[in-house]
C-alpha cells in the first residue's frame, strides 16, 4: 500500500498525458506547474507543454522540461513530416493557413493535440502536463479532432484527427484535470464543461482541483467576538465577520460542486501571494501531498 | 470617482475589456447600471451568457439578441437596456444588408464555408461585438453604448476585427479563386488550381469546394462590406469613445491588462480607466507586520486570532496592491478605481448597485 499522502498525486497523473483544463483565471497554469513538481520529486520524467504562446513557466520549474507548442509551428512540421513539404511552405507563405483553418475550424487543434501525441509514444516521458488553452477554449480544442473526422473525409488531416481521437479515448494514455475555484460561476462552468467533455469527446475526467481554498486561522466563535468590538477595535471584528461569511460561501459553493458533480475533489490552498514563483509551487506541491482526496459519492 | 463619473457622461461608446475571468460582464453592467442612474439611456451589449447577470438585471428568461429594458423603479432617470451579441445572426444581418439579390443571400446562407466563417474564423465574434456597438450607436433609443468584448489577450484584436473579413478578402487564395471566375471558368477550374489542389489533399477536397463557392457566391458584396467595416472602425476610434480595461488583483491578469493598455496606447486610443475587481478590503490602517505582532501580544486566544485573520486578510492586500501598480502607472492614479471583494455574490439589482456605490464613492467601505 503506497502511503495515504500519495494519493492525490496518483490520482492526478494516473495517465501519462494530463490536459489541464478551465476558464481564465482558475489558476490553470499553477496546477500544471504543481502536477508537473510533485511528479518530478516522485522520480518521474516530466515534460510541461504550454499552449497559446505563454511562457510562464520556464524558469520556474527545475528539473522539468518545458516545451512551447503553436498551431501554426505544428502543422508547418507535421505537413514536412508527412510528404507535404512544398505545401507547407506555400501555406506559410501566403498565409493561406487563415483559409484552411477556416475551412475546416479545428485544425490548429488538431496539429497541436497531434503533437502532443508524438510526443506521447517517443517514450522519452512518463509525464505530459499540458497547461490547457486560455479563455475556456477547452471544449473547442477536445472537441476539435471529434468535429473534424465528421468534416473531412479523408487526406492525412483526418488520419491525425483520428489519431488524436484514439489517444483521447484511452484512459491509460490521457485524462483531463478540470481547475475551479470555490466560488459560484466556477462551480458552474466545470460543471458544465464536465459534462460536455465526457458526452461530446468520452475523454476520461480526472479529479477536480478547486484552487484557492481558504484555509488559514481558524476563527473564534461568532459569540466570542462581537462583544469585543470595543476592546480590539470595528475594523478587527468587521475583518473576522468578513472572512466568516467568504468561508461560508466556500463551503456552500464546495457542497454544491460535490452535489452536481460525480468527480474526486482535490483542494488547494489559497497562497497569501498573488503571483506564482518556484517557492509557492514548491509550498503547494508539499500541500498538495498532505492534501486529502475528497471522495465522489 | 469622479473621472469615471465624467467619461460616463461624455462618451458615447464605452468598451470594456480584459482577460477573462476578472468580472468584466459585472463591470460593464455596473457601468451601465450608474450612466442610467445619472439620466442616460444606457444599453449593455454582453458576449456572456451568464445566467447570474441575467437574473440580477431581473430577467428570468435570460438575456435575449434584441435590446430588453430593465426595470429600474420610478427614482431613476435614465434608461438600462441589455442585450446578448448573437454573432451568427449579426452576421447573417449583414449578408442579408449587402446581398444583391435574394439568391445571392440564400447562396451565402446555406453555404457550409461560411457557417465556418461566421462561427469559428477568428476575430469573427469581436467584428461582430464591434458591428452590434455600430447598429446600437446610431439607434436613437440610446445615447450610450457600453459592450463587454471577448476575452483577449490582444486589444489588437477588437480594434482591428472589422478588417478581418476585408482581410479575408484580399486574401491570394480568394483571387485565385477569383480569377478563373472571371475569365469564364467555372468551379471546377478554380479548384484544380495546383495551390489549391494541394491543399485539397491535405483537409479534404470536398472541404475547398465550399470554400471556392464562398468565396465566387460573395463577389459584388465586398465593396458594401468593406465600407460599413471602415465605419465600425471610425467609431472604435472617434473621441467619444472610451477604452476601460478590466482586471482583477493577480499577477498573470494584472500583465495582460497592462499590455493591453500599453497596445491601446500605442495605437493612439489610450486607456479611458481601469477597474481592478475583487480587492481584499482593508480593514483599518494596521499593516500586516503590525497586526501580526498584535496577535503575538494578544494574551486572550480569541483576541490573538483576531489579529491573525487581520495580518492574513492584510498580507494579501499588500500583496495586491504591489501587483496592481504597474496598471495604475498605465492608467493614470486618478483613473484606476477598485472594487472590493464581496463577501456575498452579486445576485439581483440591488447587488450592482452596490457594486456601483463602491466604484463612485457612494459608500464608507469602498475598498
Amino acid at each position: 500500500m503506497p502511503p495515504e499522502s500519495d494519493i492525490p498525486l496518483r490520482s492526478l497523473a494516473a495517465s501519462r498525458v494530463v490536459v489541464v483544463a478551465g476558464k481564465g483565471g482558475v489558476g490553470k497554469t499553477t496546477v500544471t506547474a504543481v502536477i508537473a513538481c510533485a511528479a518530478a520529486r516522485d522520480g518521474r520524467r516530466v515534460l510541461v507543454v504550454e499552449l497559446d504562446g505563454k511562457q510562464t513557466l520556464d524558469d520556474l520549474l527545475p528539473g522539468v522540461e518545458v516545451i512551447h507548442i503553436s498551431a501554426p509551428d505544428a502543422l508547418d512540421e507535421y505537413l514536412r513530416d508527412h510528404g507535404f513539404a512544398r505545401v507547407a511552405k506555400r501555406l506559410n507563405k501566403t498565409g493561406v493557413i487563415d483559409v484552411v483553418g477556416t475551412a475546416a475550424p479545428g485544425i490548429d487543434d488538431i496539429v497541436v493535440l497531434g503533437k502532443i501525441k508524438q510526443l506521447e509514444q517517443t517514450d522519452d516521458y512518463d509525464l505530459i502536463v499540458v497547461d490547457g488553452p486560455a479563455a475556456g477554449h477547452a471544449i473547442t480544442f477536445l472537441t476539435a479532432a471529434a468535429g473534424l473526422s465528421d468534416a473531412v473525409r479523408g487526406g492525412p488531416v483526418r488520419s491525425q484527427a483520428d489519431a488524436v481521437l484514439e489517444l483521447l479515448h484511452d484512459p491509460a494514455r490521457c485524462q483531463v484535470v478540470l481547475v475551479t475555484l470555490p466560488e459560484t460561476t466556477p462551480v458552474n462552468e466545470v460543471v458544465e464543461t464536465a459534462f460536455a467533455l465526457e458526452d461530446v469527446v468520452g475523454v476520461q475526467l480526472g479529479p477536480v482541483v478547486v484552487n484557492a481554498v481558504d484555509d488559514g486561522v481558524e476563527l473564534p466563535a461568532e459569540a466570542a467576538v462581537s462583544s469585543l468590538a470595543e476592546s480590539v477595535g470595528a475594523d478587527v471584528v468587521a475583518a473576522a465577520e468578513f472572512r466568516r461569511s467568504r468561508r461560508a460561501m466556500e463551503r456552500e459553493e464546495l457542497a454544491r460542486l460535490t452535489e452536481e458533480l460525480p468527480l474526486t475533489q482535490i483542494h488547494l490552498p489559497a497562497r497569501p501571494v498573488a503571483g506564482l514563483s518556484a517557492v509557492d509551487i514548491e509550498w503547494l506541491a508539499d500541500r498538495l501531498a498532505a492534501r486529502p482526496v475528497v471522495p465522489s459519492e | 470617482m469622479s473621472e469615471l463619473s465624467d467619461l460616463l457622461d461624455d462618451s458615447s461608446v464605452v468598451v470594456c475589456c480584459g482577460s477573462g475571468g476578472v468580472g468584466k460582464t459585472t463591470a460593464a453592467a455596473v457601468l451601465g447600471l450608474e450612466a442610467a442612474q445619472r439620466g442616460r439611456r444606457a444599453v449593455v451589449v454582453t458576449i456572456d451568457p451568464a445566467r447570474r447577470l441575467a437574473d440580477a438585471l431581473g430577467l428570468p428568461d435570460g438575456l435575449a439578441a434584441e435590446p430588453q429594458r430593465i426595470d429600474l423603479g420610478p427614482r431613476v432617470d435614465g434608461e438600462l437596456w441589455a442585450m446578448m451579441l448573437d454573432t451568427r445572426a449579426t452576421f447573417d444581418g449583414l449578408v442579408r444588408r449587402y446581398g444583391e439579390n435574394e439568391a445571392q443571400v440564400d447562396r451565402i446562407l446555406g453555404n457550409p464555408f461560411y457557417r465556418n466563417v461566421a462561427g469559428a474564423l477568428s476575430g469573427t465574434q469581436e467584428y461582430m461585438a464591434a458591428e452590434t456597438l455600430h447598429s446600437l450607436h446610431g439607434d436613437d433609443r440610446f445615447d450610450l453604448v457600453v459592450v463587454d468584448t471577448p476575452p483577449s489577450r490582444n486589444a489588437l484584436d477588437f480594434l482591428e476585427a472589422p478588417g478581418v473579413l476585408s482581410r479575408f478578402l484580399d486574401h491570394r487564395v480568394f483571387k485565385l479563386v477569383m480569377l478563373p471566375t472571371r475569365t469564364g471558368l467555372r468551379v471546377f477550374g478554380a479548384a484544380s488550381q495546383p495551390i489549391l489542389k494541394a491543399i485539397g489533399r491535405v483537409v479534404g477536397s470536398d472541404v475547398l469546394a465550399d470554400a471556392v463557392a464562398f468565396f465566387q457566391a460573395f463577389a459584388g458584396m465586398e465593396t458594401g462590406f468593406r465600407e460599413r467595416a471602415d465605419e465600425v472602425v471610425a467609431l472604435i476610434r472617434a473621441p467619444g469613445t472610451a477604452f476601460v480595461v478590466v482586471a482583477s488583483p493577480q499577477h498573470d491578469t494584472i500583465t495582460e491588462a497592462v499590455w493591453f493598455g500599453n497596445q491601446l496606447v500605442e495605437q493612439g486610443v489610450g486607456v479611458s480607466a481601469a477597474i481592478v475587481n475583487r480587492m481584499h478590503p482593508a480593514f483599518g490602517a494596521a499593516s500586516a507586520a503590525a497586526a501580526h505582532a498584535a496577535a503575538e501580544q494578544a494574551d486572550d486566544d480569541v483576541v490573538a486570532r483576531l489579529w491573525t485573520n487581520v495580518a492574513e486578510l492584510r498580507t494579501i492586500r499588500e500583496r495586491e496592491l504591489e501587483v496592481v501598480a504597474p496598471l495604475t502607472a498605465i492608467a493614470g492614479e486618478g483613473r484606476t478605481v477598485t472594487l472590493p471583494l464581496l463577501d456575498r455574490d452579486v445576485h439581483d439589482l440591488e447587488g450592482l448597485m452596490t457594486i456601483a456605490g463602491h466604484l463612485f464613492d457612494r459608500s464608507p467601505a469602498s475598498g
